[in-house]
């Protein structure tokens, strides 16, 4: 097996560690606040999840071509402009193909450009790789970033509101069903409590993780 | 050119904003057509859940909004300052945009000084007659006025009767999510349904009140307050007391009263 090229070694590892062994939330713990805000339900979740994907991808991408040329000095400012526009356009589509969910998912999809994966993947990892694996570095972020929005989405949708994608699982009372919701689940304080049992899950099964006191 | 000099970094800035404004404009330009489309189709959504012909919730296509709206409503417009309905070649009704005509001085005019904030009033407001049996039941005017954090745009659903409250959304608002973000709830805005607009002497009298208000048959003037935004619920009242008065849609609401909407 070839070490590098167009899916070696390196290019899988740049891909896949993001997504388990090296989750932005779960182990860098980037990500946090938007994590917090949009996982009341899981086409929310995933909605935002494709726009930081698509974000930290092409960022990356964009990023790792012009770090050669990039004056040290102003280089935050070239990776902002970058994140800022694109963050820009996925907006202005969102708008222009899934109006109703933009309504929602604005205010968030604007801090995109805050959000810590991006600027961290970024400046940690495109401004020193090439363009091909930093494009994966990115999808592999989004994607293991997105991982863990719709398992915290999941757990808070279905307790919350008994609906798994705006299908009803479990009735509620109100609606003469039998479930009565856990409006915490509905709270931003529920996801920390979910992402927290989520990072201790990840660190029991893979213990290497864990930093030594 | 050395790489960190400041001339190279100076036009490297200048290079990567002028490519980064390129990209944001074009796609920008290219997505404003169904950016504009869906902008009207949710207004035309709204109008349709103020007048109940849609449920909260209810998922429908962009074209079965469409075909309810074409099917049920007549938009007209009616000069604000008479009551009277606009002939339709004067104007197009299906093209006029009452938020930007409010813009234009050869189509609005300065507001009198108001508690709803309101700087500029149009000349012509846009109503939305349901027609039912080829009689109107029911008519949707926009409202809008200053509340918490800005402007709050919605549709207040208006009985034939020109007074009875038949419902009322809000479309476009930026409250405190949580607190007076619940301005757009349809569990609060149904407790409009079946209030009175005015009083026996047809003054604008709907009243957002601090704490629970009856219900519509013994408290016809007044909603429950939304807890944690007094802000909100007063704007609410103050763009209600407006947009009923002589300076909004008060002539018009008499006309329709009166048989003649």
């Amino acid at each position: 097996m070839a070490d590098t090229g167009v899916m070696g070694r390196a290019e899988r590892g740049a891909f896949l560690e993001p997504v388990l062994t090296n989750n932005p939330i779960g182990v860098q713990v980037l990500g946090i606040c938007s994590a917090l805000a949009v996982t009341t339900r899981l086409d929310k979740a995933l909605v935002m999840g494709l726009g930081v994907i698509v974000v930290t991808a092409f960022a990356n991408l964009a990023v790792s071509l012009v770090r050669n040329y990039t004056p040290n000095n102003v280089r935050i400012i070239m990776q902002l402009a970058i994140i800022a526009s694109l963050v820009i356009m996925v907006d202005q589509f969102l708008k222009a193909y899934l109006f109703e969910i933009s309504l929602e998912l604005s205010v968030f999809v604007g801090r995109i450009l805050t959000n810590c994966i991006v600027m961290g993947r970024a400046e940690g990892y495109a401004m020193q790789n090439p363009p091909w694996i930093s494009f994966l570095d990115g999808l592999g972020n989004g994607l293991g970033y997105t991982l863990v929005l719709l398992a915290t989405a999941l757990v808070r949708e279905l307790l919350g509101a008994g609906k798994i994608f705006g299908l009803t699982l479990l009735p509620l009372v109100t609606d003469g069903g039998w479930y009565l919701p856990n409006g915490l689940m509905l709270l931003a304080p529920s996801a920390m409590f979910i992402i927290a049992l989520l990072v201790w899950a990840l660190r029991t099964w893979k213990p290497e993780l864990q930093e030594k006191d | 050119m050395q790489i960190n000099s400041t001339r190279y970094t100076i036009v490297f800035i200048v290079v990567l904003c002028v490519a980064c404004s390129l990209i944001v404009a074009a796609s920008a330009v290219s997505l404003r057509d169904r950016q504009e489309m869906n902008q009207k189709l949710f207004r035309q959504k709204n109008v349709l859940l103020a007048a109940g012909l849609v449920k909260p919730g209810e998922k429908l296509s962009d074209r079965e909004v469409m075909e309810i709206f074409d099917r049920n409503i007549t938009t007209r417009l009616a000069v604000l300052e008479t009551g009277f309905l606009l002939p339709e070649d004067r104007l197009d009704p299906k093209t006029y945009d009452q938020r930007r005509a409010r813009n234009d001085p050869a189509l609005s005019r300065a507001a009198p000084p108001n508690a709803a904030q309101v700087m500029r009033v149009p000349n012509y407001g846009t109503v939305y007659q349901v027609v039912k049996d080829g009689t109107i039941d029911q008519v949707v005017i926009p409202v809008e006025g200053v509340a918490m954090w800005g402007t709050v745009y919605g549709f207040l659903a208006v009985d034939k009767d020109g007074t009875t409250v038949r419902g009322l959304t809000f479309y476009d608002q930026k409250e405190t999510p949580g607190l007076g973000g619940e301005i757009g709830n349809p569990k609060w805005q149904a407790l409009w349904q079946g209030r009175k607009a005015f009083d026996e002497n047809w003054n604008p009298k709907l009243t957002v009140i601090k704490g629970p208000a009856g219900t519509p048959a013994d408290d016809p003037h007044r909603i429950d307050g939304l807890s944690g935004a007094t802000i909100t619920s007063n704007g609410v009242s103050r763009l209600m007391a407006f947009w009923l008065s002589r300076e909004g849609f008060g002539p018009y609401l008499r006309k329709l009263r009166e048989g003649q909407g």
